[in-house]
Order: C-alpha cells, then sequence, then structure tokens
C-alpha cells in the first residue's frame, strides 16, 4: 500500500487461473490462447494469401509480401546474404509468432503478452540454439567446434583463454540471454502499464491523489503507443539474433568476407 | 531505548531477510541500468551521426544498430530479472 494504492502482488499479473483441466499438464489457461491465437493468426494470413493465384497480388497478398519482403531485407539480407534463403520460412515464422504473442500486450481483454512467461521464449530460443550447431556442423564439420575452441587469429597465448570465453558464450550464454532478452522485455512492459492503470484507477476516487494523478493518464497512453513499438521490435531483434546466429555458423570465424565483418564482434556473444 | 530500535529488535528473521531481499532488489536493478544506459546512449548517438553523414547508408547502419541495442540492452535485462527474483521469488 503507498498513499492508499494496492500494487498487485506479481503473481495476479502474470499467473492466469486454468480454465479446464486445473492443476493437470493439459491446463488451459489465458496465456495457451494467445500462443494459441499467436499460431493460428498468422497460418490464417499466409494461408489465404498462398491461396491467391496469377502475378498481381491483391488484398492479403500485398500484406503478406510485405512482410516477407521485409523480413527477407532487413533481417536475412544483412545478416546471412542470399545463402540464407532457405532460413527464410524459419525467420518469418518465428518473427510473426513473436509480434502476434506480443501484441496482445495491448489488446484489450487479453492485455498480458504471451512471451511474459518464460516457456516461450525458452522453447524458441533452443530451437535456434540446436538449429545453429547442426548448420556449423554442416558447413565446417568438427571444424566448427574447433575454430571455437582454438579460435584461429588470436594470438597463441590468448587461445586457451579466448577459446574458453567463446565456448561459454556460443553455446551457454547465447541461448540463455536470446530468450531472457525477449522474455523480460515483455514482463517489464506489462509491469510498467500494470503500474500506471494501478495509478490511473485514483481518478475514480474522490482522493487527494486525483489531481497529481491526471498525468499517468497521459502516460498510460503514451507507454500503450511505446508497447506497441516494443512488441515489434523485439519480433525483429529475436528474428535479426537468429540470422546472425546462423549466419556465424555458416561462415566461421576466420572469414575474410568483408560484408560480414562488421557483424563479427556483435556475433561473439 | 528508542523506538527505531525497539522496531528493528521485533522484526522476525525472515521480516528482515524480506528487507534485505527488497533493498538488494532495488540496488540491482539501479546499478544494471547504469551500464547500459551509458552504452546504449553512446550506440544511438554514434548511429545518428552515422546516418546524417551518409543518409545513403541508413538501412544498414539501423540494422547494425538495433543489434548493438540488442546485446547492450542484455545486462539491464539481466538485472531487472535479478530484481524480480529477489524481491518475489
Amino acid at each position: 500500500m503507498i498513499l492508499g494504492l494496492d500494487f498487485p502482488p506479481i503473481d495476479e499479473i502474470v499467473k492466469w487461473p486454468d480454465w479446464f483441466a486445473k492443476g493437470s499438464a493439459f491446463g488451459f489457461n489465458k496465456v495457451a490462447l494467445i500462443y494459441v491465437l499467436a499460431l493460428v493468426i498468422p497460418t490464417l494470413f499466409f494461408g489465404l494469401a498462398g491461396r491467391q493465384k496469377g502475378f498481381v497480388p491483391t488484398g492479403v497478398r500485398n500484406a503478406a509480401e510485405a512482410v516477407i519482403g521485409f523480413v527477407e531485407k532487413q533481417i536475412m539480407l544483412p545478416t546471412m546474404g542470399a545463402e540464407g534463403r532457405p532460413f527464410l520460412p524459419l525467420l518469418v515464422t518465428l518473427f510473426s509468432f513473436i509480434f502476434v504473442a506480443n501484441i496482445f500486450e495491448v489488446i484489450p481483454g487479453f492485455q498480458m503478452p504471451g512471451n511474459a512467461r518464460m516457456a516461450a521464449p525458452l522453447v524458441l530460443a533452443l530451437t535456434v540454439w540446436v538449429i545453429f550447431i547442426v548448420v556449423g556442423v554442416q558447413h565446417q564439420g568438427m571444424g566448427y567446434f574447433l575454430h571455437i575452441i582454438w579460435p584461429p587469429g588470436v594470438p597463441t597465448g590468448l587461445k586457451p583463454l579466448v577459446g574458453v570465453i567463446e565456448l561459454l558464450s556460443t553455446f551457454f550464454i547465447r541461448p540463455f540471454s536470446h530468450a531472457v532478452r525477449l522474455f523480460a522485455n515483455m514482463l517489464a512492459g506489462h509491469i510498467l502499464l500494470v503500474t500506471f492503470s494501478v495509478l490511473c484507477i485514483s481518478l475514480w476516487t474522490a482522493s487527494p491523489l486525483f489531481v497529481i494523478n491526471i498525468p499517468t493518464f497521459f502516460m498510460l497512453v503514451g507507454l500503450t503507443g511505446f508497447e506497441v513499438g516494443v512488441a515489434f521490435l523485439q519480433a525483429f531483434v529475436f528474428a535479426i539474433l537468429t540470422g546472425v546466429y546462423i549466419g556465424g555458423s555458416m561462415q566461421g570465424h576466420g572469414d575474410e568476407d568483408p560484408l560480414h565483418h562488421d557483424l563479427a564482434p556483435a556475433a561473439a556473444h | 531505548m528508542s523506538t527505531l530500535a525497539t522496531v528493528l529488535a521485533e522484526l522476525s528473521a525472515a521480516d528482515q531477510k524480506k528487507a534485505n531481499a527488497a533493498t538488494s532488489a532495488g540496488f540491482a536493478y539501479g546499478l544494471a541500468a547504469i551500464g547500459p544506459g551509458i552504452g546504449i546512449g553512446y550506440l544511438v548517438g554514434q548511429a545518428v551521426q552515422a546516418m546524417a553523414r551518409q543518409p545513403e547508408s541508413a538501412g544498414q547502419v539501423q540494422t547494425t544498430m538495433f543489434l548493438g541495442i540488442a546485446f547492450t540492452e542484455a545486462l539491464a535485462l539481466i538485472g531487472f530479472v535479478v530484481f524480480i527474483l529477489l524481491k518475489f521469488a
């Protein structure tokens, strides 16, 4: 209780009660519904667009092609180049699933970002983790692991140290930070909106807080718009990091390609 | 014996643990926000400068900028997760 305002405990704002099959592994609550919707909406969207025949796109196909073109130009080409084309469906899937799950943060009636629970980001990050290791072994054989443990282009005395750091950061910290980045951003946004909503409730009561809480309403409106941007940006960042990780596995460390040189230091984490 | 000392003496061990957790949760997030704050400010400032000097490379700079923000921001977010764990777990 602060000045008569009652902030809800964290359990109340992220743990939703099961609607049926209570307590069992098949318990179905609001977050599960959001995941199902995040799966169904992009499937319908791209499915309807894919049913159109002919060369001139109209209606929903225009929108779908814009999304795919955005992912291709902004995510695939800068991180993987043209040889990343087999991974374009993966990137579009990740992007659309995460974006739709995130945007429920501001949709009235739901107002809970699906990715504010750790499960979905963790599963997505582990999937990406398996994929970039498999791609690394496919493209470089066992040299992929060798290049990480014994990195070329580093002074010999530093190689064991850099190797240990690289090993830890690539195989252990990378999936963790990949998942936590999405999860913590959405949870922070959710808590922010809840905080300002609770402050706005005092506008309905005849308390002296009424006067100083008028600006919080405008803050809430502004932050809702900000969270729409965050929902989009986090989906974009998750997909672009997927591209960077897979692209790094394709290229290897001792690569001389100038196009990918500027991304190489960032891919080390 | 002052009132404060009486209150402190009456706090149970569990209450004191809670108070310590709340204090350190505040410090955890506050300290974790310093570095990424400086980092993102510097990063975006440099990116804006690059885009102003070479508007034709704005797209590439923007993509790399978001990538850099994502890596820098991770530290602040881990601090936020530590805050949640200390406060509520």
